[in-house]
């Protein structure tokens, strides 16, 4: 390639130009590596750092204590640095999430891809695109102002800020993603399989849902496995709606996040206290870790099949 | 002669505004191989499909005129489309079993149709993998996975899938073009074991393959039925100039 490009002295192109021609080609190749290996240099270090900056505190508390201990009060005379309310509730503020969103995200996925004409679908599509640009601060504002004096004059409660309200935000957080990474899984099942079942007398809806949904079924789980990641990592949103409060994860209480459990302590924290909080957002690193980890094994499970 | 099944009469097909079959007259006998020929575009896919309203499938398509079955014209507005399919199966050009086991395969029709026992479709299973020539070769791996077979076999286990809801009809789109010649053999031998109870009606760019197992055949040109004959005859007295020169392979 390079020495087609070239000049060979006879039609009246220099061939001095080679060495600077091939010099820059070079260059180009480095700046190329160099702008891919920034993405690679970050992760690495923030892993590194995490872990740096997130083992001391833990070494101190002691591993069990830390991620067992059920009370967290960082700032008392005696700090206590159990964080197992904020694991359990960014658990179950999840699992609430995937429980009410994915349903509804599937559904919408089997309507727009097999279901739904033309004009429905670009409709509902638009729509989805606007759901997933909404910054998160928007969800968190709306949440605060309609959703939480909902849930208080519903369930008769001092405050609406609660575990139930970050569940309802989070759900809607994770729908987009649920529903364009299930559509495409559904839509690239071979119309052959679908044509298939229609002649053996099936009605369409047997036939999404026993040939089509099983044939993308990793690609369904994806989307699933991406929902729980943007759930588990959210902190603005959850920040407004949850109350913020150290409790052991109840639907109707007041809770805290991981990820909120630093953002909320980070700016005024010191010592041992702000080391912790290094160690929770360790925890957090761990768990995105391993959900991208089941994300890149169902993807290559998908492309397989 | 022999009495018809399907009765395709006036038939018009129109993708938008293109007029793909014109006023189609047929009759296709019961328990007959019924061959369609033709060259690449000439309507016979297209009337193949018509007789089990897989066209319904095609955005913007447009029938006129009627398709009996049966003495049901399977175009009223009230037939359940689910009905007919499981009485007029069809088998497809490229095979395409679904991505389940063997066993799976052949069970998904009659389950659809509500048949849950397990002893009812492993019978029904064994029947439509011995009728669809297939039962010896897979008879020990039901629970591999379909798609992990040949080309061919994955043919006949579309037609043992076919065969298991039972049906009259059985429609054949080029069912053999993807195939290595001892496949298509294989199915062309199926074929004649199947026309002895059930009615094939069959697509083929194969005229040597259309002699071979076709006791009747039709010939289309530009979506219009040109000639509709016994076998035989058509090959050996063709009587319209256009199909004589098709099948002295003149054109197409």
């Amino acid at each position: 390639m390079k020495r087609i490009l070239k000049g060979n002295g006879q039609n009246g192109l220099a061939p001095k130009t080679k060495g600077t021609r091939a010099a820059f080609e070079t260059g180009m190749n480095l700046l190329f590596f160099l702008c891919g290996a920034v993405a690679v240099l970050f992760v690495l270090f923030i892993s590194i750092y995490l872990i740096v900056s997130g083992l001391p505190a833990i070494r101190e508390i002691g591993l069990a204590e830390f991620l067992f201990g059920d009370t967290w009060k960082s700032t008392g005379k005696e700090p206590q640095f159990g964080i197992l309310p904020f694991i359990l509730t960014s658990v179950y503020g999840t699992a609430g999430a995937i429980v009410v969103g994915v349903p509804i995200g599937f559904l919408t996925a089997v309507f727009l891809s097999k279901l739904a004409g033309p004009r429905v679908a670009a409709i509902i599509r638009t729509a989805v695109e606007l759901l997933s640009g909404i910054p998160s601060v928007v969800y968190g504002l709306i949440g605060m102002t309609v959703l939480v004096p909902a849930i208080r004059t519903a369930f008769h409660l001092a405050s609406g800020a609660t575990l139930l309200a970050a569940i309802v935000v989070l759900a809607i957080m994770v729908l987009p993603y649920i529903i364009s990474v299930s559509e495409t899984a559904l839509s690239a099942v071979p119309k052959e399989y679908e044509e298939a079942s229609l002649a053996l007398g099936a009605t369409e809806i047997e036939t999404y849902f026993r040939v089509s949904v099983p044939a993308a079924s990793s690609g369904i789980a994806a989307s699933v496995v991406l929902g729980v990641g943007r759930a588990i990592g959210e902190a603005m949103a959850v920040m407004m709606v949850a109350g913020n409060v150290a409790n052991m994860p109840s639907l109707l209480q007041s809770v805290r996040f991981l990820t909120t459990a630093v953002a909320s302590e980070m700016s005024y924290s010191s010592g041992l206290q702000r080391q912790a909080l290094f160690s929770i957002a360790l925890v957090l690193f761990l768990f995105i870790m391993l959900i991208n980890a089941a994300l890149a094994v169902l993807l290559k499970k998908g492309k397989k099949s | 002669m022999q009495e018809a099944i399907l009765t395709a009469r006036g038939l018009d097909l129109y993708y938008g505004e293109n007029q793909a079959l014109k006023k189609i007259d047929m009759e296709i006998p019961e328990r007959r191989v019924t061959a369609l020929i033709g060259p690449s575009g000439c309507g016979k896919s297209t009337f193949l499909k018509t007789l089990n309203r897989m066209n319904d499938l095609v955005p913007n398509v447009r029938i006129e005129g009627t398709v009996e079955y049966r003495g049901q014209n399977i175009y009223q507005p009230r037939l359940d489309v689910t009905w007919l399919r499981r009485h007029v199966g069809m088998v497809f050009q490229k095979p395409n079993p679904f991505p389940m086991s063997i066993y799976d395969n052949i069970a998904y029709g009659p389950r659809t149709h509500g048949i849950r026992g397990r002893k009812q479709l492993d019978e029904i299973v064994e029947r439509s993998l011995r009728g669809a020539a297939i039962w010896e070769e897979v008879r020990d791996r039901l629970k591999k996975p379909a798609l992990s077979l040949s080309g061919g076999q994955q043919q006949r286990i579309c037609i043992a899938r076919a065969l298991a809801v039972e049906p009259d009809v059985l429609l054949m789109d080029e069912a053999t073009s993807a195939l290595d010649p001892i496949s298509t053999s294989k199915i062309e031998d199926l074929i004649a074991e199947l026309k002895k109870q059930y009615t094939i009606v069959i697509v083929t760019h194969n005229m040597q393959q259309a002699v071979r197992i076709s006791d009747k055949c039709a010939f289309f040109l530009m979506g219009q039925l040109i000639e509709f004959g016994d076998t035989t005859q058509l090959f050996s007295m063709p009587q319209d100039k256009r199909t004589e020169e098709y099948i002295t392979g003149r054109f197409g």
